[in-house]
């Protein structure tokens, strides 16, 4: 009972914020219902016991990320509204053609194969699992390497976007 | 109803209840001081030394219009409060105020420990709620539809998002010193006196407690003014500089909703004290008379404590408000970025280059 609930109480509003990603007129709206997203995963993430990942969803996604996008968002003006014609000819029936061919496709598959409807979930070990000793002894023993060349691509990166942003030229003249 | 539950709700209740009142009494307690520390009286009309003047402005406020500007975003500016209140409540719950104490209901022994949650992520969890408390500042300022409130959100959101990143990286170091992310860990890490191995400090050494703001003062030094910041108090009030924004974020804010955003920043402030004293004052370790007192007295003797490290912080912050001037916005971005950060992860070197020595002695022996 209290597992259903803990389930399809963040499920639902994981739709809900999902939704509202989609259809909301203005762009601050958008964005708040990406960080209900990414709240209600986090408490997902609760359930199944990976707190961890959870916190990290939050500190970075919900945290970081989404508050610089509401940052862009409020600096540039939202007071355009998102332009809500097609600027592309026929687009509405051809985006509808291909949702059509995507969901008989599934349907086809659905029917076809003999997956049943019945929603049972593996028990979740109570030990362990997610905790950060586990995520640490795994990262910084076997996938060091992965982990050290992805650090090194997000510097480059960062610095590559620095590069592009500064401008030696204005800042000599200023100088 | 399970007991567990029922200790559960109990605590909840007790946790909102006493934020609630430390409030009022933390509101009185700094007009009072910073009235003291510019030569003035300070409120002193209701009640005796004035204690009840912030019940009365709470019952005002309560009674208070509700006004919202015309051009606000309604959805957006009726959740910012909302947004500011939940997570300096949510805070509070991981922070431990005593041992574990055994209780006896009905004939059956009940460990209630006196924290609303140990999480084994306590400080990332504490990270997290206070980078979703950002967005509380930012809509508000947003939602209202008016110039002053905006450029008060815009600067808070710069401000809070470069003072995180500092307040984040001084803590690694006393996580490596502590070796856990839970803050009951961290606060049982603390027990003790401090040893050396050079014979002649060690008499003198050993009476002082093993808090971590010993062998961690910088980060205790960074994190501390990275709180000042985050929790937008003066000197690094630009949020809501009255002189330039009128209020900042707040100013469209009236009655019942104001007070929402008045209370989330007092027990922000609480909070973050609390916070401080467990992480670097040893939280509510301390002697607690074992034989002297009755044992009521000495079980409750570490929420003392805890309150006595707290409000000294909170002292030193009302002291900082009446001292120091505000500082200007590119002399708060530089000392955030081009000060704080790089001494922070200077310092988080240093720490592990001293904790990999003695955990395995010199690379070449």
């Amino acid at each position: 009972m209290v597992e259903a609930l803990l389930f399809f109480a963040p499920a639902s509003l994981i739709i809900i914020g999902a939704l509202i990603v989609i259809f909301a007129k203005n762009p601050v709206h958008n964005a708040m219902g990406l960080v209900m997203t990414l709240v209600s995963l986090a408490i997902i993430y609760i359930t199944l016991n990976a707190t961890f990942v959870a916190m990290v969803q939050m500190l970075v996604y919900a945290g970081a990320v989404m508050t610089l996008f509401l940052f862009v968002i409020m600096m540039i003006g939202v007071d355009k509204k998102e332009q809500t014609t097609d600027s592309l000819k026929g687009q509405t029936f051809l985006v509808s053609g291909v949702f059509l061919i995507l969901i008989s496709l599934l349907a086809y598959v659905a029917i076809s194969s003999d997956f049943k409807w019945d929603l049972w979930f593996p028990p979740v070990e109570f030990d362990a699992e997610g905790t950060p000793q586990l995520i640490a002894g795994t990262l910084f023993t076997e996938w060091i390497f992965p982990f050290e060349i992805i650090s090194l691509l997000l510097i480059v990166a960062t610095a590559a976007a620095i590069a592009l942003a500064y401008d030696t030229k204005k800042r000599n003249n200023n100088a | 109803m399970s007991t567990e539950l029922i200790i559960a709700l109990i605590k909840s209740n007790v946790v909102l209840a006493v934020l609630l009142t430390n409030t009022i009494l933390l509101i009185w307690l700094e007009r009072k001081l910073v009235a003291g520390m510019q030569s003035r009286v300070g409120p002193d009309r209701a009640g005796p030394f004035g204690i009840l003047q912030t019940v009365a402005d709470a019952i005002k406020l309560l009674l208070k219009e509700q006004i919202m500007p015309l051009k606000a975003d309604r959805a957006m500016y009726l959740l910012a409060p909302i947004i500011a209140l939940v997570p300096s409540f949510l805070i509070f719950m991981i922070i431990p105020l005593g041992p574990d104490l055994n209780i006896e209901i009905g004939g059956k022994d009940y460990i209630v420990d006196f924290v609303g949650a140990d999480l084994n992520v306590g400080v990332l969890y504490f990270l997290a709620l206070s980078s979703i408390a950002v967005y509380s500042v930012v809509l508000a300022g947003w939602s209202s539809g008016s110039k002053y409130p905006l450029l008060g959100g815009v600067r808070a959101s710069a401000q809070m998002i470069s003072y995180e990143a500092a307040m984040g990286l001084s803590l690694v170091p006393v996580i490596l010193y502590s070796g856990s992310l839970s803050l009951v860990d961290i606060v049982s890490s603390q027990s003790g006196n401090l040893s050396t191995t050079i014979p002649i400090l060690s008499s003198i050494v050993s009476f002082i407690p093993k808090w971590n703001i010993f062998p961690q003062f910088i980060a205790f030094a960074i994190f501390f003014i990275a709180a000042v910041a985050e929790v937008n108090r003066a000197p690094f009030d630009l949020v809501e500089a009255e002189q330039e924004l009128v209020g900042g974020f707040h100013t469209e804010y009236s009655g019942f909703r104001f007070a929402m955003f008045f209370l989330a920043e007092y027990i922000n402030m609480f909070n973050m004290c609390a916070i401080t004293a467990t992480f670097f004052l040893g939280g509510w370790l301390g002697p607690t008379f074992d034989g002297f007192l009755p044992p009521v007295l000495s079980a409750i003797m570490p929420i003392i404590w805890l309150g006595v490290k707290t409000f000294a912080l909170l002292f030193i912050f009302v002291w900082i408000r009446a001292t120091l001037p505000r500082l200007r916005y590119d002399q708060l971005m530089e000392l955030g970025w081009k000060r704080l950060i790089p001494a922070s992860l200077i310092w988080l070197i240093l720490s592990a280059i001293v904790l990999g020595l003695r955990e395995f002695g010199l690379p070449w022996s």
